[in-house]
């Protein structure tokens, strides 16, 4: 879509990575020169490279232990950076506006009881009646409470439970374009007029053998050592990272009412997904730039790529930097995939977060790697383009701007 | 210039075009209805695996859908494509050319005991256990063909590639309110101009030990076993739970004025849908059902009709103590004495509790119910619950002019949404 009838502002966000917790702690970070050092552990799960969770006080945000013991990490991560999102931009506590916060996320399922699904598989090809063993271990062995900790809408649905946001609840799946898509929803259904006041966003538990298998069924996975985004070689592949990422996102017009500021306007967002058979390279991307971003003057280009490392698509969006050069644009992309890791479905939230971080502050990140993709950028960008796609299906792009 | 038809507030009508449905009743909207007037349950002992040492055998399995081996995904994605065949066929749409977006409500993705022991089994690396052993299988790429089961857009996915709707092809969950988020986001796309036609589908099949023993630990599902068809027992005092089952539905939305510029037939008018979250409990409601009556009023304001305007109401009706009890609750508190005068009747008495897809099924059978002017009953009502006075259409169907179905879907969670339909405007 492009230009929006009703402005979207970004006025709260809540951020938690491998880099940290909070605003300040990432910006610190991420904009140092030179650049900053990925936080990466690569034993615990060895071939593959993890970005584990800086250490959070979970009972900040999740004050009831009776909460926190009926979530699973990754719902615990998202509450916790939904909390920190509400309270940056000022919603936390009031019960008016959380009335009618209207929560969006995106989320896939999981967190498997892997220490019993280990004793099953041990003890099952062994016994007499496979069937009757599986039932009557599952029945006997699973916590009640664990379905809870693997539905996918039980994040939002312990958003409202513990911060009281209880608007609505959507919840989106489908791997990274989920993210792009719960974004897509709250910006339209602002722009329509649907809404004036959402949370939006995900969160990812990269630390769990079940996701790194089910990534990994497919050969998404990088194996050390650990390397950034650009240059994993031949095969490519993901560094899955721990984030939760939540966005309020607002109507230009509600935001300014109630005197709350903004880091930046979602100008505009476009999604598609490409039919990606063998051999093909276009993915469309030119077109959905053109969409959102067609009208932005030729010259230097602030780019967040939610790029994953997963080939070809890896390489499909570099190709489609190259194309933007032909066109007069000059690219500084940086990827935040080599800094955070790849959260799936929090991936492209979290580029919109450090969009809008990067231009509240009026200044831009240096290069996240040396490979010599991501060349320095001059001065404070107004606008930055934000990719996410998909590493198997899904294209999105979104243009953050300057609110002012 | 056309005329144009607007709602109540300025916008573009959505209506329905097309339907399709599987469930445990059968393949089809003929088969399903012809259950549902009949009073005949779908529901039936489960076959699909030995059911020895659990307290629930009874599901509303679909085994007529030739999907070998079972796997969830396998199983809903060939559903949702039967569905959606038939809605395009009466909609007369040509497959692979649906104009406008696709959304889906589909089940969790995620490793199914075959498939964990198939990888475990062939596992290079059988001096390891657990994850270990299974990540050593899937590093040997000789598993790529699993994928689908743990990707959240697959079965999104495949639905395009055969139906070829435009954009990215969007999945939610919204638990077992999922179905009618489907229509409520196909219906704003209309209403925004964003499209002039939307398709919603839902579609679950998660009849498998885990799925049946996760809810069964939650005391969710009904053990009173034998005879099958008798397990379901909405609104009665001797319900004890749902009955776990399987389905998919499919509905063609399309702007009023697109449908009729092409000369389709109208089914019925998408009114307005309303969505409240619950901050009480993950699996409970608000006792005082404040949330459940935001949905429903909401619901009702978006659709600019009166509670008295409601002539019939498809109920969620899961047959939990819980449930059945906080929506005649929430009903009574937004339609008043009203109530006592609008029958409801639950579906789930005879196809059960189909999970993601109920919103998406009992939309059909609610635009069925207004289209044949015929109350698909409650089944299994023999014991009445005192504490909730509602003509639930006991027992036999009974033949109604309907003009405005009110239908609802809560899930854990605290989801709850609603939609109201209507009959072709004048």
């Amino acid at each position: 879509m492009s230009a929006l009838p009703h402005d979207v502002w970004i006025t709260g966000i809540g951020l938690v990575s491998s880099q940290g917790e909070g605003l300040d702690a990432h910006w610190d970070r991420l904009a140092r020169v030179p650049a900053p050092r990925p936080v990466v552990d690569e034993e615990r799960f060895a071939p593959y490279p993890v970005h584990p969770l800086a250490t959070i006080d979970v009972a900040r945000e999740i004050p009831k232990t009776s909460d926190q013991r009926q979530m699973e990490q990754w719902q615990r991560t998202g509450v916790y950076a939904a909390g920190l999102a509400l309270a940056d931009a000022g919603i936390a506590g009031n019960s008016e506006l959380l009335n009618r916060t209207d929560v969006v996320t995106a989320a896939g399922n999981g967190e498997r009881d892997l220490a019993l699904d280990a004793r099953v598989l041990e003890a099952i090809g062994a016994q007499p009646a496979p069937d009757v063993y599986l039932n009557r271990a599952l029945a006997t062995g699973l916590r009640p409470t664990l379905y809870l900790g693997q539905l996918s809408n039980l994040l939002a649905g312990n958003i409202s439970l513990v911060h009281k946001a209880t608007g609505s609840s959507r919840t989106f799946k489908g791997e990274e374009m989920a993210g792009v898509a719960a974004v897509e929803n709250a910006v339209r259904r602002i722009a329509g007029g649907e809404g004036e006041l959402f949370l939006v966003g995900g969160a990812l538990n990269a630390e769990r053998e079940d996701l790194l298998l089910g990534c990994e069924l497919d050969g998404a996975l990088h194996r050390g050592p650990f390397r950034s985004v650009w240059a994993r070689g031949e095969g490519g592949g993901l560094v899955p990272g721990s984030i939760g990422v939540f966005l309020v996102l607002e109507s230009e017009v509600h935001a300014a009412l109630r005197g709350a500021k903004a880091y930046a306007s979602l100008r505009s967002i476009a999604s598609d997904r490409a039919a990606r058979r063998a051999g093909s390279t276009d993915l469309g991307l030119m077109r959905l730039f053109d969409e959102i971003a067609g009208g932005l003057p030729p010259g230097p280009l602030a780019v967040l790529s939610g790029v994953s490392g997963v080939e070809p698509v890896t390489g499909q969006e570099r190709a489609f930097l190259q194309g933007l050069e032909a066109r007069g644009y000059h690219p500084a992309v940086r990827a935040h995939g080599t800094v955070l890791g790849h959260a799936l479905e929090a991936h492209f939230i979290a580029g919109v977060a450090l969009a809008a971080l990067a231009v509240s502050r009026q200044a831009y990140f240096p290069p996240f790697d040396v490979s010599g993709v991501e060349r320095p950028l001059e001065g404070a960008p107004r606008q930055i383009l934000v990719t996410g796609l998909g590493h198997w299906r899904g294209e999105g792009l979104a243009l953050v701007e300057a609110a002012d | 210039m056309a005329s144009s038809v607007r709602d109540h507030r300025g916008r573009p009508v959505a209506v329905v075009t097309g339907m399709g449905i599987v469930t445990s009743l059968g393949r089809g909207k003929a088969e399903n209805w012809a259950g549902l007037a009949a009073g005949r349950s779908g529901l039936k002992r489960i076959t699909r695996f030995p059911t020895d040492g659990l307290k629930s055998t009874v599901a509303g399995t679909v085994d007529f859908m030739d999907v070998s081996p079972y796997s969830a995904h396998d199983l809903s994605l060939a559903m949702a494509m039967a569905a959606v065949e038939e809605a395009f066929g009466e909609a007369r749409i040509e497959t692979a050319m649906f104009p406008g977006p696709l959304i889906v409500a589909t089940p969790p993705s995620e490793f199914e005991w075959p498939l964990l022991r198939q990888l475990y089994e062939g596992s290079p690396e059988p001096q390891h256990g657990g994850y270990r052993r299974l990540l050593a299988a899937a590093r040997t790429g000789n598993y790529r063909g699993m994928a689908r089961h743990l990707r959240f857009a697959s079965i999104a996915d495949g639905l395009k590639e055969k139906f070829g709707c435009s954009g990215e092809p969007v999945s939610i969950c919204t638990a077992c309110a999922s179905g009618t988020t489907t229509i409520q986001l196909g219906m704003e796309a209309i209403r925004r101009g964003q499209a002039d036609a939307a398709l919603c589908i839902g579609a679950d099949a998660t009849v498998h030990p885990e799925g049946l023993i996760r809810f069964s630990l939650l005391s969710a599902l009904s053990t009173q076993n034998d005879p099958p068809e008798k397990a379901s027992r909405p609104f009665s005092k001797n319900r004890d739970g749902f009955v776990i089952a399987e389905g998919a539905a499919a509905l063609v939305l399309e702007s009023y004025d697109a449908a009729r510029a092409r000369g389709a037939t109208v089914l019925g008018v998408v009114r307005g849908c309303g969505e409240k979250a619950d901050d009480f409990h993950r699996t409970r409601s608000r006792p005082d059902g404040a949330a459940i009556i935001g949905a429903i009023r909401k619901t009702l304001g978006d659709a600019g009709v009166a509670p008295d305007e409601i002539d019939y109401i498809n109920a969620h009706g899961t047959s939990t103590p819980e449930n059945d009890k906080m929506e005649y609750l929430s009903l009574k508190a937004v339609l008043g004495d009203h109530l006592a005068r609008v029958p409801i009747s639950s579906n789930k008495s005879m196809v059960g509790h189909t999970l993601i897809a109920a919103g998406s099924v009992e939309a059909v059978f609610s635009l069925l119910t207004l289209r044949n002017g015929l109350l698909p009953p409650t089944i299994n009502y023999d014991v009445p619950d005192p504490d909730i006075p509602l003509d639930v259409v006991p027992n036999a169907a009974r033949a109604a002019a309907v003009k405005t179905v009110l239908s609802n879907s809560f899930g854990f969670g605290g989801q709850n949404a609603c939609v109201v339909f209507s009959g072709e405007p004048a």
